[in-house]
């Protein structure tokens, strides 16, 4: 499936039917999810679920062995490769905070601006003014703007995750993935990371993959529930987390 | 902040690589023809060439430290293109000959006379112009960088992958080059050169201006990287050697990053070979040996990767050592002394000789200014004792 005329569907994210395997596990199975437009969804699923597996096919990272990927309607992502896919606005936080650890805050974030990324445009790059108050709005948002010449690898364990979302907001996609956002932070950190989400949803498209059930309260949104590679049950926290089947294989046991 | 200190402190050592390499390049072409010979101050001739060869070395060094050092990528194969570059130069200077030769035939070299050559094969043409083969020594292993990486990246072939295949073209070249109807003088390579631009390549005059021109070029090379390194692209380079998939992610086309820098460096390693060439008198496949290409890495983990300045030093440093060691009782085992010198700066030394400075110059200046903050604390009349942050 191609660019079409007509968008397929109305929605920011579609899969329909993905089915994904790696050597006989079956990964994702028959995995159907939409995200509508300016909507955030917490995506919840005990370990081995297909939680990350799922991002990495979002961003291009895996390719599903059948099924349907479309973004924005039109954009069959399971053609393109990651550094097209970050292009046309699909911006993703690792699990794991990855961020450029010999590099400054700074730079990381300039590094994650959506500005000309080719080989001259780096180049002969100069930065502008309305780069540098990008960055400071960032910096402030993140709360990291004491932190700004400091090398990255020396930030916190959560400030790091921190920057990654900054650098998620540099990059200004149209859809953010976000894994695992509250992965050893402190509950007052989880706090304003739920608050910052938020803020962020405002104004994005966003899918947040998280284990902590007080986090995804407080997030108050849709909820997925993901088990062995497709979906268990969705709605909200609430009737999630009283399905029987949810509480059978993720809350319960 | 550190980072600060850390650009303040690349400035500075710059300067001073700088500085040096310009005064080198003036003063000792300058001791050698003005001085009379034998007089305490007048570096020899003999000296002029070898010290040429160093230098000539750390071009090579540099180009190797812009890839390694900075995109991650451990290229076991530069010495091809430094080898490229040496012949494209070579078939100069060999049509330089003409007459001269011991076959005294006007068009064909030596070798080609030997082998019963009717005529010169067509890769010979245009090398009897000077700027024809200066062109070669960049286009031809930029061309094969060019080929070789878009293959390479485009296929994501990285880390010892990538090293290994490199070795391999290298030792591929060599193979070739060995053969005598690959039209390059087979094992004996390129040799007898008589003159250059109509300078005899043997005469001092030749030699000082050859040292002080491959000094220039360390000093344009050098200025091309940090150019390049202290780019936003420069910046893109740390972060594919750091993390090249979350590069990836936000939208940077890696594969054509690696390929620009490694075509960069290619060509940068085949200036070297050029100016090498006139300077030892002889090219010959024994340059394509992958052995030189692991001791060209070595040169540049010694001095400090990523540094630019470190793999300059290296170079000489280590050549030194090698001209020193083998021309003793110790000669059969300089390969043994540099391979126990690679683990042991791997062991010990991580950073490389600068980077290892630099990390130390950047501490205890931290010191020094955490311990004047306190005494100015002190003597703003603070009672209470506090801790220098």
């Amino acid at each position: 499936m191609n660019v079409m005329d007509t968008r397929a569907t109305s929605a920011m994210l579609y899969l329909d039917g993905v089915h994904v395997s790696f050597d006989g596990f079956h990964a994702i199975n028959n995995l159907s999810l939409t995200l509508e437009p300016g909507e955030m969804r917490a995506i919840i699923g005990p370990n081995g679920a297909g939680k990350t597996t799922m991002m990495d096919i979002i961003t291009g990272k895996t390719k599903p062995d059948e099924g349907t990927v479309l973004f924005d309607g039109v954009t069959d992502l399971t053609r393109l490769d990651e550094t097209r896919i970050a292009e046309l606005g699909i911006g993703r936080k690792f699990q794991k905070p990855t961020v450029f650890e010999s590099q400054t805050v700074q730079d990381n974030l300039l590094l994650a601006l959506n500005v000309d990324h080719s080989v001259r445009g780096t180049l002969f790059w100069r930065g502008s003014k309305a780069e540098s108050e990008r960055i400071d709005k960032v910096l402030e948002t993140i709360r990291l703007t004491e932190a700004r010449n400091r090398l990255a690898g020396s930030l916190s364990h959560g400030q790091k995750q921190w920057l990654e979302i900054g650098m998620l907001l540099a990059q200004d996609p149209k859809l953010l993935l976000v894994d695992e956002p509250v992965a050893g932070m402190t509950d007052v950190e989880t706090h304003l990371t739920a608050e910052l989400l938020k803020e962020i949803n405002k104004t994005h498209t966003v899918m947040v993959v998280e284990h902590d059930m007080t986090f995804v309260r407080e997030l108050g949104v849709k909820v997925t529930c993901l088990h062995e590679g497709t979906v268990l049950a969705e709605g909200t926290i609430d009737q999630v987390s009283s399905n029987e089947r949810v509480i059978e294989v993720y809350l319960g046991r | 902040m550190t980072p600060h200190m850390l650009t303040r402190s690349l400035d500075r050592s710059a300067a001073i690589f700088l500085a040096v390499v310009a005064g080198c390049g003036i003063l000792i072409p300058l001791s050698n023809l003005l001085l009379p010979a034998g007089s305490f101050l007048q570096v020899p001739t003999y000296l002029v060439a070898l010290w040429g060869k160093y230098v000539c070395y750390a071009i090579l060094a540099l180009s190797i430290d812009l890839i390694w050092g900075y995109c991650g990528i451990l290229s076991l194969g530069h010495g091809a293109f430094f080898a490229l570059g040496g012949y494209a130069m070579g078939m100069y200077l060999m049509r330089q000959i003409g007459t001269r030769g011991v076959y005294g035939n006007p068009i064909l070299p030596d070798f080609m006379v030997f082998l019963n050559w009717e005529k010169l094969p067509w890769y010979w043409y245009g090398f009897d112009m000077f700027w024809f083969a200066a062109l070669m020594v960049l286009v031809v292993p930029g061309l094969l960088a060019f080929c070789f990486g878009w293959l390479a990246f485009r296929s994501r072939v990285t880390g010892v992958y990538l090293s290994i295949i490199t070795q391999a073209m290298t030792y591929a070249l060599l193979l070739a080059f060995f053969r005598n109807d690959f039209g390059f003088g087979g094992n004996n390579g390129l040799t007898d050169f008589k003159d250059i631009l109509g300078f005899n390549v043997q005469a001092e005059g030749t030699r000082a201006a050859l040292f002080a021109l491959s000094c220039l070029a360390l000093i344009i090379g050098f200025l091309i990287c940090r150019a390049i390194v202290s780019s936003k692209l420069g910046k893109v380079l740390i972060a594919v050697r750091d993390a090249e998939s979350r590069t990836r992610f936000l939208g940077y086309r890696v594969e054509s990053y690696k390929l620009f820098v490694f075509t960069v460096s290619a060509c940068m390693a085949g200036v070297a070979g050029a100016l090498y060439v006139p300077q030892v008198g002889i090219i010959n496949p024994s340059e394509f040996a992958p052995g030189n290409s692991i001791e060209a890495v070595i040169w540049v983990a010694v001095g400090g990767r990523g540094t630019l300045v470190g793999a300059a030093l290296g170079a000489v440093v280590v050549n030194y050592a090698k001209t020193f060691f083998t021309s003793g009782v110790l000669a059969p085992y300089w390969l043994f002394m540099l391979g126990a010198l690679f683990i042991l700066v791997t062991l010990l030394l991580p950073k490389g000789i600068v980077g290892t400075f630099n990390a130390w110059w950047d501490q205890s200046k931290e010191k020094r200014t955490s311990a004047t903050s306190v005494s100015a604390a002190a003597e703003d009349g603070v009672t209470e004792p506090k801790m220098a942050e």
